[in-house]
């Protein structure tokens, strides 16, 4: 059992965004409300962005990224389940990003310039499988091992030439959500019983390490926590 | 049409860092102040509580404390020659947008700039003849020993932890011993150190240099500063820069301030008030105050006596282009002000990885926990055929160990698969890094102003950033960068990787929120946009707040001059300008 404040979390968020809607206007102290509070947002396990063909690609792509060992692949860690929830919500539709046209191809230096993530991962899958299609008559996830690596390897580089979006911003901004649904904290819904940190030995939540400072090399070994006041269950990795 | 609001003695754009300390000194001197934020109040207990502000994703990788682009944004490219584009995302730096400004989510390295550093040009050219024709580099038309009592007033204010290196001319053991004469101690100890900077000490001093501990907002005890204000000690969380502080153990302007300032009844502040442009008087000789918008869509104006932009540089630069106000800068003629001499950081790394019995843990960390050396600072070292004016300090600061952020590989790493896995699960808690934060001169290309394609929400032209490292740059970085991977080698590890910063200067990868230039100081209104009070040469009643005052950038992080700086131009106002309203220098 995963010990979870979720419950108390939800209910109290609606009354923190109803308070921060409007202007206002603060004078004769400072404005602290009691019970008033900004927690984590919690995944969502049934949230829904991609098309079941789309999930098989992005399946088999994030287990070459990140494969299975001793320790979970990313999909065995929730990244898929992540990633549902990130590209269904705000980040998906690219709220909080500028986003107006023209749209045009610059510079590497000049950083990302295609449309909302969302759109960018929709277009770019299907790119993808018209690209293997037209080359190689196959699925991505019809390739060997081999095979794949090298493909995810060619986007990285740009070396692959897609018809709507350019294959190296796709692969960057595809690593990176990789990364961050398996290094993330598991209130997002990747990292799944903290694999990742008990891999490399990250406490996760924790906020006082005072008592260590002078922990001189040793060897700390925490148990990690999750914000979602969850302690990881070690266990299978 | 504006519904207009009644007159005030102040208005204050952008209440972070800046806007805080103004409001602070002008309320204290009786004057009715308004402060207008564009973004929203933040609790430290309950939006920072310590049991969730751990979250990466929420707050490194969605921005939850930065500003929001949607509503307005810039255009970069890095010269001329190209088509500028929008930052749809942000990248190189990350500023804030709520009460606190980036100020909430800082770490806290809290410097003051060398004595040489505000006499650029004249130092430089008396020492090693003509700098460079390109090369837009100024005085700054203030000296450091007038800014000496504000660098005090500011680290008494944040509870500044370090040790002195040079008291009233005394160079001390265990400090800076290049550092500008400082009147009187730090305020604090210096925080205790944990093994990473430790080692990066060690081999420094073997190598003949003199480390020592990082000036630090993180504190180091309990501290109570003179405003009354209690700060916590810092439990080296390890979740400080990019992040808010749950412990009140880092100054910001609300563990420094807001609480005594939040109580005087004339002081106002409101919040999710955008502010569009400073607006004129009919003969176009003062500001006649601002407009602003609010998330309803109602816009005001706010008329004051008085008008002081704290929005941060790059939105300072932004509000006075598109209000019309100073002469815009041309870099084909090299006429005009506004804009000119923008700078950055140059920054570059080096980590070295340790073998496994050695555990770095990384997360035991602070923004401000580290040991630095200064041999290579400004103009601390003989420069004589390097080729380059200005340096950089060399640090083993350790911030954190959030993985997705920091997770060291060694060269040759496959960039994902299996061994990338293998290499980041080895390499986590065995490694450390080094790095090295360079000044950045000022060039007759590099500029800010209005883009001619690109619109922000509100209609306005975004503004357009045009910004390269220079060859002085590119040189002195790689002379830093060989300095470090000395220290690196001295450090014997198994192990190094070096990451020199090259070119062309990128928006993308995160390098420090450090942006400097635009609305310059100096001593006459033909090169620069405000006199050393901070005081526009156009509109004497327009102050303006923020590193857009530095006339190039030093090889320190901004923070503790832009603090200097505003509580000198806070005096000014209530010791000179208030008894007669008019331009504190002649021009
Ligand atoms: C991750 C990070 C780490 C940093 N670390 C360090 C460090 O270690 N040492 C150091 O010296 N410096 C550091 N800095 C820089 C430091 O935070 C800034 O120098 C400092 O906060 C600048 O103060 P300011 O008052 O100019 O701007 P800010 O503190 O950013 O305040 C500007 C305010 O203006 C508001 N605003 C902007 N436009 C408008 C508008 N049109 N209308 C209304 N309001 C507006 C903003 O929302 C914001 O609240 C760091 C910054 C970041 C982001
Ligand atoms: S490291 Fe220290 S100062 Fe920084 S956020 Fe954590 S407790 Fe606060």
């Amino acid at each position: 059992m995963h010990l979870t404040r979720r419950a108390l979390l939800t209910g109290a968020s609606l009354i923190a965004l109803s308070s921060t809607a409007l202007a206002r206007t603060y004078i004769g102290g400072v404005p602290w409300e009691p019970e008033a509070a900004n927690p984590p947002q919690v995944f969502d396990p049934s949230a829904r962005f991609f098309t079941s063909g789309e999930r098989d690609f992005v399946t088999a792509a994030v287990d070459r990224l990140i494969p299975e060992d001793e320790f979970a692949s990313a999909s065995q860690a929730g990244v898929v389940t992540f990633l549902e929830n990130q590209l269904s919500g705000a980040y998906g539709r690219g709220d909080i990003y500028y986003m107006h046209a023209p749209f045009s191809r610059g510079e590497p230096s000049q950083g990302y310039q295609e449309r909302a993530p969302a759109i960018l991962y929709r277009q770019a899958i299907a790119d993808i499988a018209a690209r293997l299609q037209a080359d190689k008559n196959k699925t991505f996830q019809e390739l060997s091992e081999e095979e794949q690596d090298q493909f995810l390897l060619d986007l990285s580089n740009g070396d692959v030439e897609l018809e709507h979006v350019d294959a190296k911003t796709f692969f960057d901004t595809f690593w990176q959500d990789t990364q961050l649904g398996f290094f993330g904290d598991p209130v997002h819904g990747g990292n799944r019983d903290m694999v990742s940190w008990r891999m490399v030995g990250f406490p996760g939540a924790r906020y006082d390490y005072r008592p260590y400072i002078d922990h001189n090399g040793r060897e700390l070994n925490f148990e990690p926590i999750s914000v979602a006041g969850a302690i990881s269950q070690g266990g299978k990795s | 049409m504006s519904k207009k609001l009644p007159r005030r003695d102040v208005v204050i754009v952008g209440f972070g860092w800046t806007g805080a300390i103004m409001a602070e000194q002008l309320t204290a001197e009786g004057l009715d102040v308004v402060a207008l934020e564009r973004g929203v109040w933040r609790d430290t207990s309950t939006d920072y509580a310590v049991t969730n502000a751990q979250d990466e994703v929420r707050y490194r990788y969605r921005d939850e404390l930065f500003e929001v682009l949607s509503r307005e944004s810039l255009t970069f490219r890095n010269n001329t020659s190209q088509d500028a584009l929008p930052m749809r995302m942000l990248g190189s730096f990350l500023p804030g947008t709520n009460v606190g400004g980036s100020g909430v989510h800082w770490n806290g390295q809290t410097w003051r700039f060398l004595p040489s550093d505000f006499q650029a040009r004249t130092h430089n050219e008396e020492r090693y003849g003509p700098l460079p024709e390109d090369m837009t580099v100024q005085d700054w038309g203030i000296t450091y020993d007038e800014l000496e009592p504000y660098y005090t007033q500011f680290e008494d204010i944040c509870g500044i932890a370090g040790k002195a290196g040079n008291l009233n001319g005394e160079i001390q053991e265990g400090g800076n011993p290049f550092e500008g004469r400082r009147s009187s101690e730090y305020p604090n100890p210096p925080m205790e150190m944990v093994l990473a900077p430790k080692l990066f000490a060690k081999a420094a001093s073997e190598l003949g240099h003199n480390p020592f501990p990082g000036p630090s907002a993180n504190m180091s005890q309990p501290y109570t500063n003179p405003l009354g204000v209690q700060l916590g000690p810092c439990t080296y969380c390890g979740f400080c820069e990019k992040y808010a502080c749950g412990n009140y153990s880092k100054a910001t302007a609300a563990t420094t301030i807001l609480p005594v300032l939040m109580r005087r009844d004339n002081f106002e502040l409101r919040t999710q008030a955008m502010v569009l442009r400073v607006l004129k008087t009919g003969d176009g000789r003062m500001a006649d105050g601002v407009e602003y918008i609010t998330p309803e869509g109602e816009v005001y104006h706010q008329p004051a006596d008085i008008v002081i932009l704290a929005a941060y540089i790059t939105h300072n630069v932004h509000l006075m282009l598109v209000s019309d106000i100073g002469e815009p800068y041309d870099p084909r003629s090299g006429e005009g002000v506004v804009g000119k001499n923008y700078a950055y950081q140059v920054t570059s790394g080096v980590s070295v990885f340790f073998d496994k019995d050695v555990h770095i843990n990384p997360y035991v960390g602070a923004g401000a926990l580290g040991m630095v050396i200064d041999e290579f600072n400004g103009d601390n070292f003989d420069h004589t055929g390097l080729g380059f004016i200005g340096g950089g300090y060399i640090a083993t600061w350790q911030t954190n160990g959030r993985p997705m952020e920091t997770h060291r590989v060694p060269e040759g790493t496959p960039k994902f698969g299996a061994g990338w896995k293998q290499a980041v699960r080895d390499n986590y808690n065995h490694s450390l890094g080094i790095g090295t934060h360079g000044a950045v001169m000022s060039y007759r290309g590099n500029y800010l102003d209005l883009d001619p394609t690109y619109k922000d929400a509100y209609g306005r032209p975004l503004m357009r950033m045009t910004f390269d490292f220079g060859d002085n740059e590119m040189k002195m970085s790689n002379f830093l960068t060989d300095r470090a991977v000395e220290i690196a080698r001295a450090m014997n590890g198994r192990e190094i990787r070096v990451a020199r910063r090259t070119r062309p200067y990128s928006i993308v990868p995160y390098q420090s929120t450090h942006n400097t230039g635009g609305t310059i100081m100096g001593d006459n209104p033909r090169d620069s946009v405000i006199n050393k009070y901070q005081q526009s040469w156009d509109l004497p009643n327009l102050f303006l707040t923020g590193a857009g005052a530095f006339p190039q950038n030093a090889g320190y992080n901004p923070t503790g001059t832009v603090g200097a700086l505003a509580y000198h131009t806070a005096n000014a106002i209530r010791t000179q300008y208030l008894r007669s309203p008019g331009p504190l220098v002649q021009a």
